[in-house]
């Protein structure tokens, strides 16, 4: 039981970490095509995350991976009743994966133009999809106890949905405003926290009427009523947020970041929490809810990947801390010149 | 047309357009990290210039290599749910693994690598891309224990109607796995060598670029002896471990009929799996089968009318796939060794020069015949005499899987031409455009 418990929360950890690492790339891709006014601009946002995105990348990887290991059916029914999306998201992933690396390697117009536009798909289109899929995963998708899936894709995008999904393109506008003011200086620094605040007076009422709204499209907050305690979850969440505009404004960029990173994470709890302990409930029937406790690993699997997880993460996360502490310095005309550049 | 042959077809393509970027990047991380640490040691220049070069043809295969893994991953949740539902306690571990354990550490240093040449001293740099390699090398490996879970499956008990992992120690040391890796990342860096001999071969039948290049056919040429004379010793060995554990692969890899004794190798044969024979057949060489399978003239090898039409492989594919793999790699061992003989007079010899830069695709094309060969002869079986790939299939419905395989062909077609056309460029550009900063505006 309590391994399964454990399980659980580092399921939301994981995705959690992948959107606060790698939202803000999902967040500067999007806000690249409007934002890179000139050529050097554009090269500036791709150099910002250059060194970091594909790490960031294997987030999702490893949060897909543990899925597979420690909730197989989850897995298994997750992705293969949201077929559709997932595939959207992939070729999206794809095509900002090459498009980063691919780029700077010809200079043409039209060659950088192609990429350009495959770098805002690439981005835009994983981060409203991600927001899309889980306020519908907070919701119930409509799937058997055999996994057969028994609805319609396009029925994904219902209001509550699409709202999922413009929260979290806005969480990641800000985010990658945030790392993009920490990495720039001068007029794109600037632009980039006028960005940030901007799109933080459109994210607060969307978190607002998403919280909200939950209140009747899902249940999450179930679990709160009956353990009130959690409210504090909620309470740091609004702190975190409200902080974001703190330091934007105070012109202390990294901490702004660090923000908008808690916000993400606290955002992902929010749902976890409320969640709890389903990870894909059905909504059929709550027969068919696939919970931690019937959809997991055996108790031998679910331990030596906890073994593996306990030793391994916090490595992981000791480089990746290593390596942004070796790029957090803004991106300068010299960086740009490098040949190794984007 | 359904659901099963389509997902078959949609990941039989992804994951060999995966195959065409990812042996590459293996074995060719390990000679850059090499090369760097030469640069390191003695500071010498052309050292520099190779690893910069050979390290801008990484990066494009890493780029593709990578946003092609994604789909891999991602197929086995969308197209084969009941396979990973059915198995996800073992496998879905091994792929998870992986990701924490290798692919996190990969992702991680490339982008420090890339972007750290004026953070890091010269030897951290080149620390650095033998992380990379290492890390790379290291996925590879528990990719490949999970294939040879699918292979043979050990470790684990039927349990409340799945597979559950009942050791772990058997399932890492699975033998078929182990087989596997020792052919499989050696035979990586086999292609990288000839990658970089064939590439080598064209500046120098130019005669241009000399130091960079005569030295980078060395290294090459070294390691490509090694590694097809090593690569061949590995297959011969996984050859007796499939004859014992999987006979029907055994006996579709000869298009071999009968049961007998003292089986023949035949050189030449067409299949024909319908009427259960060979339509034609040359020069069958007696024992040579029992040998190869068995290390034994004598032993009896199963012929495939004994075993159930129902668990009987494509035996086609099966039989060319074999052929082919082992006709190239008995091709690499015989080009290395007369190289060996040419190594001190390279530009003197045009003619090997050019058959060496018209042998850039064979490795490839052997390592995609041998997965052809690993893969198509398991059929029936995802998992081999566990499960059955048709009843692997997620319900998904035809049009979905027939959208997406479309999606796949059109965007791999793609970016295998983008991935081409810049490889070229580079390649033409040399050396020295790697070693200009060119502003670029």
């Amino acid at each position: 039981m309590e391994l399964q418990a454990i399980w659980f929360f580092l399921w939301g950890l994981l995705w959690a970490i992948f959107f606060m690492t790698d939202g803000f790339d999902f967040g500067i891709g999007t806000i690249y095509p409007f934002a890179g006014k000139t050529d050097t601009d554009k090269r500036t946002m791709l150099n910002a995350m250059g060194p970091l995105w594909d790490g960031n990348e294997v987030w999702l990887i490893t949060a897909g991976g543990v899925t597979f290991a420690a909730f197989p059916l989850v897995y298994a029914t997750m992705f293969s009743t949201l077929y559709t999306p997932l595939m959207l998201i992939l070729f999206a992933l794809i095509f900002r994966g090459v498009a980063i690396h691919f780029r700077g390697k010809i200079d043409t117009p039209t060659w950088k133009k192609v990429w350009d536009f495959l770098i805002f798909i690439g981005s835009f289109v994983p981060a409203l999809l991600f927001g899309v899929a889980f306020a519908n995963i907070f919701q119930g998708i409509p799937f058997d106890g055999q996994g057969f899936y028994h609805g319609n894709t396009l029925k994904l995008l219902n209001p509550y949905g699409l709202l999922g999904g413009v929260l979290f393109v806005l969480l990641f506008i800000v985010h990658g405003a945030n790392w993009m003011a920490v990495k720039s200086t001068g007029k794109l620094q600037a632009r980039m926290a006028a960005i940030s605040r901007k799109t933080w007076l459109a994210l607060v009422p969307v978190a607002v009427v998403f919280l909200l709204t939950s209140y009747f499209a899902t249940d999450l907050w179930a679990n709160y009523f009956r353990y009130p305690v959690l409210f504090i979850v909620t309470l740091m969440n609004v702190a975190a947020l409200l902080s974001i505009r703190y330091f934007v404004v105070n012109k202390t960029y990294f901490k702004a970041w660090f923000a908008s990173a808690a916000t993400i994470v606290l955002c992902t709890f929010f749902g976890i929490i409320g969640l709890f302990p389903a990870l894909f409930p059905s909504s059929l029937h709550p027969d068919w809810h696939l919970t931690a406790f019937n959809a997991s690993s055996s108790p031998l699997t679910l331990k030596i990947m906890l073994g593996v997880v306990i030793v391994f993460i916090p490595i992981v996360i000791g480089y990746q801390i290593w390596a942004y502490h070796l790029f957090k310095d803004p991106v300068t005309e010299e960086d740009l010149d490098m040949d190794e550049a984007y | 047309m359904d659901p099963v042959f389509l997902s078959r077809l949609q990941f039989a393509a992804a994951t060999m357009f995966h195959f065409l970027f990812v042996p590459l990047t293996l074995g060719l991380s390990v000679l850059i990290a090499y090369m760097e640490t030469k640069y390191a040691r003695t500071g010498d220049k052309t050292y520099l210039r190779m690893t910069k070069f050979w390290g801008k043809l990484f990066l494009i295969n890493f780029a593709l290599g990578v946003v092609t893994g994604i789909t891999l991953e991602f197929q086995f949740g969308t197209n084969w749910s009941r396979y990973s539902a059915y198995v996800g306690d073992i496998f879905g571990s091994l792929l998870a693994i992986e990701a924490s354990v290798a692919f996190f550490l990969e992702s991680t240093f490339i982008g420090i690598w890339i972007f750290g040449w004026k953070k890091l001293s010269p030897k951290a740099h080149a620390g650095v891309m033998w992380l990379v390699a290492l890390a790379g090398n290291l996925s590879a490996v528990w990719i490949l224990m999970a294939n040879g879970f699918m292979q043979n499956p050990v470790g684990y008990v039927i349990k409340d109607g799945r597979a559950e992992l009942e050791s772990f120690m058997a399932l890492i040391t699975n033998k078929h796995g182990l087989l596997e890796i020792i052919h499989v990342v050696p035979a990586s860096l086999l292609l990288a060598s000839f990658f970089i001999m064939g590439v080598s071969a064209w500046h120098l039948l130019r005669k241009q670029h000399l130091p960079v290049f005569e030295r980078s056919f060395r290294i090459g040429l070294v390691v490509g002896l090694v590694t097809a004379l090593f690569t061949a010793f590995t297959g011969d060995l996984h050859g007796v471990n499939v004859s014992k554990t999987q006979p029907a692969k055994l006996a579709a890899m000869e298009s071999h009929w009968e049961t007998q004794t003292r089986a023949p190798l035949v050189l030449f044969a067409i299949p024909d799996q319908k009427n259960e024979k060979n339509m034609v057949e040359i020069g069958a060489i007696p024992g040579i089968l029992s040998f190869l399978g068995f290390h034994d003239f004598n032993a009896e090898v199963t012929g495939l009318r004994d075993i159930p039409k129902d668990e009987r492989p494509p035996v086609l594919p099966t039989f060319v796939g074999f052929r082919t793999m082992v006709g190239l790699g008995t091709l690499f061992i015989l080009l290395t060794i007369y190289g060996w003989f040419k190594r001190n007079n390279l530009t003197e010899n045009p003619t090997y020069l050019k058959i060496m830069l018209f042998a850039i695709p064979l490795p490839y094309i052997a390592m995609e015949m041998g997965w052809v060969v690993s893969e198509v002869g398991r059929q029936p079986w995802i998992v081999y005499g566990l499960m059955r790939t048709a009843e692997a299939v997620s319900p998904i419905s035809t049009t979905q899987v027939f959208t997406s395989l479309t999606g796949f062909i059109l965007v791999y077609g793609l970016l295998g031409l983008v991935g081409f056309y810049l490889m070229a460029q580079t390649v033409k550009q040399g050396p020295d455009a790697a070693n200009q900063s060119e502003k670029r505006s």
